[in-house]
This record gives C-alpha cells, sequence and structure tokens, in this order.
C-alpha cells in the first residue's frame, strides 16, 4: 500500500498560487475556505522563499488525537479524513494542527463554527466514492479514480508532488543531486576549489 | 624536630607537589579549547546558512505573507498545538480524572466513617429565616447552571472515551453538539450569576480571627467540637474564595473560547483553554465537597437553602454567632 504524502519543493515554488485555485475549483469549497495557501517568507527580499501548504495528513495527527467526537479516520492510503456528519465545529482541530489545515465556514459567537473543511488529498469522505453526498461535503475523490491531488498535478514548476512518500522521496532526492549552480551544497564553494 | 617527623613533612611535600603537576598536565591543554571558542565565535556568527534560516523561520512561526487572507493563513508552523494536544490528552484528562473520583472516594470513606454530623439538640420547632428567596433563587439558578455546565464540559474531554461505546458515533456527535451548544450559550448566564453572587455575599465572606479557629477545629467535621461561625463558615468562605478567583479566571478564560469571532490567535486560545480546563476540574472537585457537606454530610443544612428557614438548634449549632446576630437584631426592631 502506498503512503500518500506531499512535498513542496522550496526551490521552485513561485508563489503562483495555482494550486490554490485549482483546488478551489475542483472541490466547489465555500466561501472563505482555502484547502491549500501558499505562504512566502522574506517576501520581496532576495533570497525569499514560497512554501505551499495544506493538511499533511500526519501519521499521529493532532487534530485526530484532541476530536472530541474522534470524527477522524486514516485512510489504507494513510490519508487522514473526517466525517462531517459526526464533527461539531468545536475548533480543537484547528487549535491542535501545525499546519493550520483545518477550517470554518463561520466563526461566530458561541462558537458557532459550522463543519470542519480541510484537504482530503483527494480522497472524499466516508461516503460512497464520487456520490453526490461525497461531491458536495468534501469535494471530488480523484484517488478512487486513480487519479492525484490536482494541486500537484497540475503545479507548473512540479515544485509541489504528492503521491506515494517513496517516489516522492525518491523524486525530490534525484533534483537534490542534479540541482546545479544553486546553494543546495551550501560551504562548498568555499571549503573545495575544484 | 626528630629524623621521621622531617621525614614525614618531606613526603607530604611531594605528594602534594606530585598532586599539583598531576594535575597541570590535565588542564593546562584543554586551554586550547578555551583559546578556539574565545576566537571562533565572531566568525560563526556572520555567517549563516541561507537555506537553514529559511527553514529556522519557518518553525519559529515567523509571519510570512500569504495571498490568501484569513486568521493565521500567513504562518506556516504552528507549535503551541502540539504542546495543548500533549497536555490536554496527557496529564490533564488522566490527572482530571484522578482527581475527581478521587473526592468521590474520600467523600464516600468520609460518609461511611463518620456518617451524617447530626443535631447534637433536638429541633426546637422554631426557626429562623437563613435564606430570603431571591438569594435562594440566586443559589440555584447558579448551581443548576453549575452543573450542567460541569456535565457538558466533561463530554467535550471524557465523552470520546466514555460515551462512544454506549451511544454510537453519531448518538454522541449529536449528544455532543447539544452539549456544545449549552455549554457555550449557559457560559455567559453562569458567568452573571456568578458575580452576582460574588457582590452579593463579598462582605459576609471576609476572613475573620473566627474562622482560624473554625479550620482549626476542621469545621467540626471531625470530633465533637463545633467552632463558631458566623453567617459564612470558614468552609463556606474558602469556596467563596475559589469561585472569586479560580471561578472567575473560569469565566474570562470561557469567553475567549466561546467568541472566536473576535479572531483571538490559536496560541491565545490554546492558553485560554489550559486554564478554563484547570480551573474548572479544581471548581469541580471543590463543589463535590460543598454538595456533599450541604446535602448527606450535615442534618439540616439543605432546608436552609430549600426553604429559606432553619432550626435554631441547627443555626445554634453551626452558625452560632450568625444567630446571636439575628437574635439581637430582632430584639432591636420594635414588633
Amino acid at each position: 500500500m502506498a503512503r500518500m504524502k506531499f512535498l513542496c519543493d522550496a526551490e521552485r515554488c513561485i508563489e503562483c498560487n495555482a494550486c490554490v485555485t485549482a483546488c478551489k475549483n475542483e472541490h466547489e469549497v465555500p466561501w472563505g475556505i482555502n484547502r491549500r495557501r501558499v505562504v512566502t517568507i522574506d517576501d520581496g527580499i532576495p533570497g525569499e522563499k514560497s512554501i505551499s501548504v495544506a493538511c499533511m495528513h500526519c501519521t499521529d495527527a493532532p487534530c485526530q488525537a484532541v476530536c472530541p467526537v474522534d470524527c477522524f479516520y486514516t485512510t489504507d492510503d494513510g490519508v487522514v479524513l473526517h466525517d462531517k456528519d459526526i464533527c461539531i465545529g468545536c475548533g480543537y482541530c484547528f487549535y491542535a494542527c501545525p499546519f493550520g489545515a483545518p477550517q470554518y465556514p463561520q466563526e461566530g459567537a458561541f462558537g458557532a463554527r459550522g463543519k470542519m473543511d480541510k484537504c482530503t488529498f483527494c480522497a472524499g469522505g466516508p461516503e460512497e466514492d464520487n456520490s453526490a453526498e461525497e461531491v458536495e461535503k468534501y469535494g471530488r475523490n480523484r484517488l478512487a479514480e486513480g487519479k492525484l491531488p490536482l494541486c500537484a498535478e497540475m503545479c507548473s514548476t512540479k515544485a509541489l508532488i504528492a503521491g506515494d512518500g517513496d517516489i516522492v522521496a525518491d523524486l525530490f532526492r534525484s533534483r537534490v543531486v542534479r540541482r546545479g549552480g544553486r546553494p543546495d551544497n551550501w560551504g562548498w564553494a568555499t571549503a573545495y576549489k575544484d | 624536630m626528630s629524623a621521621t617527623a622531617a621525614m614525614n613533612n618531606r613526603k607530604k611535600t611531594s605528594l602534594w607537589a606530585m598532586l599539583i603537576i598531576v594535575l597541570a598536565i590535565l588542564i593546562l591543554p584543554l586551554t586550547g579549547y578555551l583559546y578556539v571558542s574565545m576566537t571562533d565565535q565572531p566568525a560563526a556568527d556572520e555567517q549563516t546558512n541561507p537555506r537553514s534560516d529559511t527553514w529556522r523561520q519557518v518553525r519559529e512561526n515567523q509571519e510570512g505573507y500569504s495571498a490568501v487572507k484569513g486568521q493565521e493563513t500567513n504562518e506556516l508552523i504552528q507549535g503551541a498545538g502540539q504542546n495543548w494536544r500533549q497536555l490536554r490528552n496527557g496529564p490533564i484528562a488522566t490527572y482530571g480524572a484522578w482527581l475527581l473520583s478521587g473526592v468521590l472516594v474520600i467523600l464516600a470513606a468520609f460518609y461511611l466513617w463518620r456518617g451524617e454530623i447530626k443535631l447534637t439538640h433536638p429541633r426546637t420547632g422554631k426557626t429562623v429565616q437563613r435564606w430570603t428567596l431571591n438569594e435562594r433563587r440566586l443559589h440555584w439558578t447558579t448551581a443548576t447552571l453549575f452543573i450542567l455546565l460541569a456535565i457538558t464540559g466533561l463530554s467535550l474531554l471524557y465523552g470520546r472515551f466514555a460515551l462512544i461505546p454506549l451511544l454510537g458515533y453519531p448518538g454522541f456527535s449529536a449528544y455532543a453538539t447539544a452539549a456544545k451548544w449549552i455549554h457555550n450559550v449557559l457560559g455567559p448566564v453562569f458567568m452573571v450569576a456568578l458575580f452576582i453572587i460574588l457582590i452579593k455575599w463579598f462582605k459576609n465572606n471576609l476572613f475573620t480571627k473566627v474562622d482560624i479557629e473554625w479550620f482549626k477545629a476542621f469545621g467540626g467535621m471531625v470530633g465533637d467540637k463545633h467552632p463558631s461561625a458566623g453567617k459564612f463558615n470558614g468552609g463556606e468562605k474558602a469556596w467563596f474564595w475559589t469561585l472569586a478567583t479560580a471561578g472567575v479566571a473560569l469565566c474570562f478564560s470561557g469567553l475567549v473560547l466561546d467568541f472566536p469571532n473576535f479572531g483571538q490567535e490559536r496560541e491565545v486560545i490554546i492558553g485560554a483553554h489550559l486554564i478554563h480546563i484547570l480551573t474548572a476540574m479544581l471548581l469541580m472537585a471543590f463543589s463535590l465537597g460543598h454538595i456533599y457537606i450541604g446535602t448527606l454530610g450535615t442534618e439540616g443544612a439543605l432546608e436552609g437553602m430549600t426553604t429559606g428557614h432553619v432550626d435554631v438548634a441547627w443555626a445554634e449549632q453551626h452558625h452560632d454567632l450568625w444567630l446571636k446576630e439575628v437574635e439581637e437584631q430582632q430584639q432591636n426592631t420594635p414588633q
């Protein structure tokens, strides 16, 4: 079985936000919710780096650990999904998540948040694959169709990669080794003359 | 000086000399490290790895820029949540359960050992008013809200382990939705009721010398002595001040949690949640004692809060100074 992972290559991401837009369009995500976002560190300063981030589908997921109603589950592919029929919108997963992935359609008084929404790794929810209910609540289920998450599939610089963790890691490793002219091998220029 | 003494002296001197030489041999070469560390430091500060700097900034939760606008969307990694998860799921849930069940066990054991504290004198049949109707309304409103908030709050912490096996996932989810609403809506109402109590009974609850004696005699819970007390005894005052401190912290941290519409950051919410859960545990543990003493533990105590009147025999035994005050007032007011 594959263990699905996301990886964003900070050397390649150009902050075009196409992943954000593609995700919103594919899943008809409600207003105010972005399942994916791009964050730029040192924006406007030489050496700025951009990283696209969404739910990372953690192995020991904090959201899952703190959920009072236990609405999260991990699929055989290592994707962390949740059941919106069980979710009570308490906000705990949002407090616990390091990546700020869980989001809510409202932030109202008396803790009214609505059902939590987050990246599904394009794997839908507990309903039948690509049924009307599943699409309505969680968006499209591309994994069931044998496709990978759209954000990574259409990334123009292939900065964002999604898929089986081993393949993603191999891909990234080969990039790091081949990448020339840029200081991946920091210190070599000073240390070695040839 | 004898020859042997001189010999011993020389041996001692040479032994010390040896020790000093050995120490010097061991320590002096190490000064090289000191030299290197002193001369190396400025150079190390100047050069940093730009790539590590980026990731260090990410790890330290430095705010970047994001085209996606929203709460804390410009932060990549927020570490506080992991600490919160560990604390809430670990020690707080574990020791909280131990605290509450421990208090229940102690109260049950105390009841078995001591039983109900009976009236030492038979009922006189003459009663005296202890709580007015409004005071009783205030007490029972606050008490009912407290119990509802405690049950719904505990359900959110322990329901996953205790109630899901009983109700199933959809069943518990429906219950938890209601519990969350009850908790979030009644919380501020409880806060108002609590603040009225704190203001209304503030003066009666200032500690006096009488209370020291009361605590020394364990409030008459142990032994046959009945320490003196005014309208509020030492225990009631301790409960009052717990509510005035932990209770107030509980209310304010609750407001932080209850109104996410003001956009408070996760770290603030997490801090408030920890304060909320810790003070709630403390108050729940204390309230169990309060409920025990007011019902099972003391004969004639509950009727004060239900009918508003207590028997003079009870007042004489438990609140003698207050009874005196009331009697004096009655004599002074013309009938």
